[in-house]
């Protein structure tokens, strides 16, 4: 039996199961950090996340939050319903690239127009995972996914769409950042932004958008360290990783 | 009790709505169902209610899947265009059985088609729209009062049954302005165990089962026992018209059926025995009673804006065993007594 | 003086992503040769004597599958 103060823990509100996410998913961490956030602000009970479709679809079997099953792309759509029927209750919309810029988009363009007083977490790999690794929105030019084998091409498949700076161009949202999770140090950059975000909603102040650019290294090909890497040097030259709005610092 | 006031179907229906303790409505604008949301933008708010004008038909009838989820009376309303983008929304709430209620004032099709009267949803609505296994509850009123009534009986069934339930109506119906007795406001405490938002244990929204293998297979299992009871609950809402001791039978319903009654005025007047069945759940279906009324007559005829979508369902009831003439009006196009008098007469 | 501190890796879960080894800024964490439950060679402390109980590993851990301990 260890004993002692402990410095780290699991977060109790992560369930004791095993994360059927690939190894160094930033899935997982993700998930994870979300409840590190969850059981600060001591909101476990009042927390409903909302589970995409793409690899994050069994997220509450994960997280131990009531949760509502989205079809691909109408995560913020049911967020809506959610938070207008409860609006003391935390609603998190946790989706991937193709869900929030592809199928969904209208979804995410109006619910951040509204400014609903709900926290989006946007997982950008780059790629489809679930699928096994088609092109995204945010597929880099150049990049070789399934769909686009000798690499995405900008005159037939068009540009990668940069999320944060689409919704920087609404009046209502609160909170917009790019985040990265290559390293703790980041890692802990970023749960700080989110923990914010999602005290911004706790105090009604309204729509958080919080950008993650996550890895895949199934999809990509890559070790996990390599694919955090990848991240570093090529993503995040494209994403820049950066605070574009803040009001409640303004 | 209330007394009578004129209103247009639409406006009849969000009043109803709300006096049945909807507080939630999520819509898209589409002609010819407009008053409804504009009616619900104005009133909800007078009864502390929410109103969203969404983004499209996908994002309402998602907005309701949430709002449904929280195990609220909630409601969204369209008409057929945008009704088939919301077959998505419907098969993952029937999936995950939450309450919805959803209005269908049907238009011409297929495609934009135009913005008349129409039947031709009927396949849509009571065979299941959208993908895999499931039904949903469709009330086909004939006019503003039934709306009324049925729509009150909608939320309690909704919130009863976890199934979605469908106000069938049709451009004509919606638009049309008519007396109405209008229910008492209900102050609603639905005592509800399985929604989120309730501060309990965790509770999951889902329509995915992956693991056990079987587990899909259960679940739907388990929705086929609760539609087989659903059709045992609700076998009682049709209207017959003069159906007592007939040589003919018309089916009809909704509007059809209105302007099938006026024929049938003037044909018993020369002494044909003729009447109606007008069947108000088109799901559940009253299939029993049809059966057994099949058997007292000489010949059916069956009436819809659509091309034998109705009539299908109503020789399946009769099994071949009598003869069965349907007549159809497609895009658009209504009816009138004059040609179903001729029709009939022509036929029998 | 210092207090110990000991890293506790759940060899059962890890998923051997070796994200938490390059964290280890004294270099105490390697990948195992043997096989877990799970099929995946998972990470090990060498020596916990040299912990600084920095917690960078765990942070870093996208499974959540290490404790760190600090004795009191």
């Amino acid at each position: 039996m260890i004993t002692g103060k402990i410095l780290y823990k699991r977060p109790k509100t992560l369930k004791d199961v095993n994360m059927s996410y690939c190894p160094g998913c930033s899935h997982s961490l993700m998930n994870k950090i979300l409840c590190e956030i969850i059981d600060e602000f001591d909101i476990q009970k009042k927390t409903v996340v909302i589970a995409p479709v793409g690899c994050a679809v069994l997220l509450y079997d994960y997280i131990d939050c009531d949760s509502v099953e989205a079809a691909h792309g109408r995560a913020p759509a049911i967020a809506t319903g959610i938070k207008r029927v409860n609006p003391d209750n935390i609603v998190i919309s946790y989706q991937g690239d193709g869900d929030l810029l592809s199928i969904g988009m209208a979804e995410t363009i109006h619910t951040a127009n509204r400014g609903e007083n709900i926290t989006v977490v946007f997982m950008n790999n780059a790629v489809y995972g679930m699928t096994g690794g088609q092109m995204a929105p945010t597929t880099l030019v150049g990049q070789i996914t399934k769909t686009t084998p000798s690499g995405r091409n900008p005159e037939n498949e068009g540009y990668p769409i940069r999320a944060c700076e689409l919704i920087n161009t609404l009046e209502a949202p609160y909170f917009i950042a790019r985040c990265k999770v290559t390293n703790s140090k980041s890692i802990m950059q970023t749960k700080k932004i989110l923990k914010k975000a999602i005290g911004y909603q706790i105090n009604k102040k309204g729509y958080s958008f919080i950008e993650i650019l996550s890895n895949c290294p199934t999809n990509w090909g890559m070790k996990p360290k390599d694919s955090n890497k990848w991240i570093q040097e090529v993503m995040s030259k494209y994403y820049p990783v950066k605070i574009f709005r803040d009001k409640g610092e303004a | 009790m209330n007394k009578k006031i004129l209103m247009k179907g639409n406006e009849a229906l969000a009043e109803a709505a709300i006096r049945a303790g909807c507080r939630y409505y999520f819509g898209y604008p589409i002609t010819p169902q407009n008053e409804v949301p504009a009616y619900m933008s104005k009133r909800l708010p007078e009864v502390n209610g929410v109103f969203v004008q969404a983004e499209s038909e996908l994002a309402s009838i998602n907005m309701i899947f949430g709002a449904g989820a929280c195990g609220a009376r909630c409601m969204t309303s369209s008409s057929s265009p945008g009704i088939s983008l919301m077959q998505e929304g419907i098969s993952y709430i029937s999936g995950a059985e939450t309450p919805a209620v959803i209005v269908n004032m049907m238009r011409g099709g297929p495609g934009l088609g135009n913005i008349a009267p129409s039947q031709g949803d009927y396949f849509q609505a009571v065979k299941g729209g959208g993908h895999g296994d499931y039904k949903i509850i469709v009330f086909a009123p004939a006019s503003a009062q039934e709306i009324v009534n049925f729509t009150v009986l909608a939320f309690d069934l909704t919130i009863k049954y976890r199934i979605p339930v469908m106000i069938l109506g049709d451009g004509l119906l919606g638009q049309m302005t008519e007396p109405v007795v209008l229910p008492e406001m209900k102050e609603i405490q639905d005592d509800i165990n399985w929604s989120i938002c309730r501060g309990q244990d965790q509770v999951i929204i889902r329509s995915l089962y992956l693991v056990p293998e079987n587990q899909l297979e259960l679940h739907n299992l388990h929705l086929q026992k609760k539609y087989r009871s659903i059709e045992k609950d609700l076998n009682k809402y049709y209207e017959q018209y003069n159906a007592n001791d007939c040589d003919y039978l018309i089916f009809a319903y909704g509007t059809t059926a209105r302007v099938c009654k006026a024929a049938i005025d003037r044909l018993q007047k020369e002494n044909i025995k003729i009447g109606l069945f007008r069947p108000i759940s088109l799901w559940p279906f009253p299939k029993e009673e049809i059966i057994s009324i099949s058997s007292k007559i000489k010949k059916a005829f069956v009436f819809e804006m659509a091309q034998a979508q109705f009539e299908e369902d109503i020789r399946l009831s009769f099994e071949g065993k009598k003869e069965i003439k349907g007549f159809y009006k497609l895009g658009g196009a209504i009816f009138n007594d004059d040609e179903i008098y001729e029709l009939i007469k022509k036929n029998i | 003086m210092n207090k110990k501190n000991n890293p506790v890796i759940n060899t059962d879960k890890c998923k051997g992503c070796e994200l938490c080894v390059s964290e280890c800024p004294v270099e105490i964490i390697a990948i195992s040769d043997e096989i877990n439950i799970m099929g995946y060679h998972p990470a090990y402390i060498t020596d916990s004597t040299k912990c600084t109980g920095c917690i960078k590993c765990a942070i870093s851990c996208p499974d959540a599958v290490i404790t760190v301990y600090r004795e009191e």
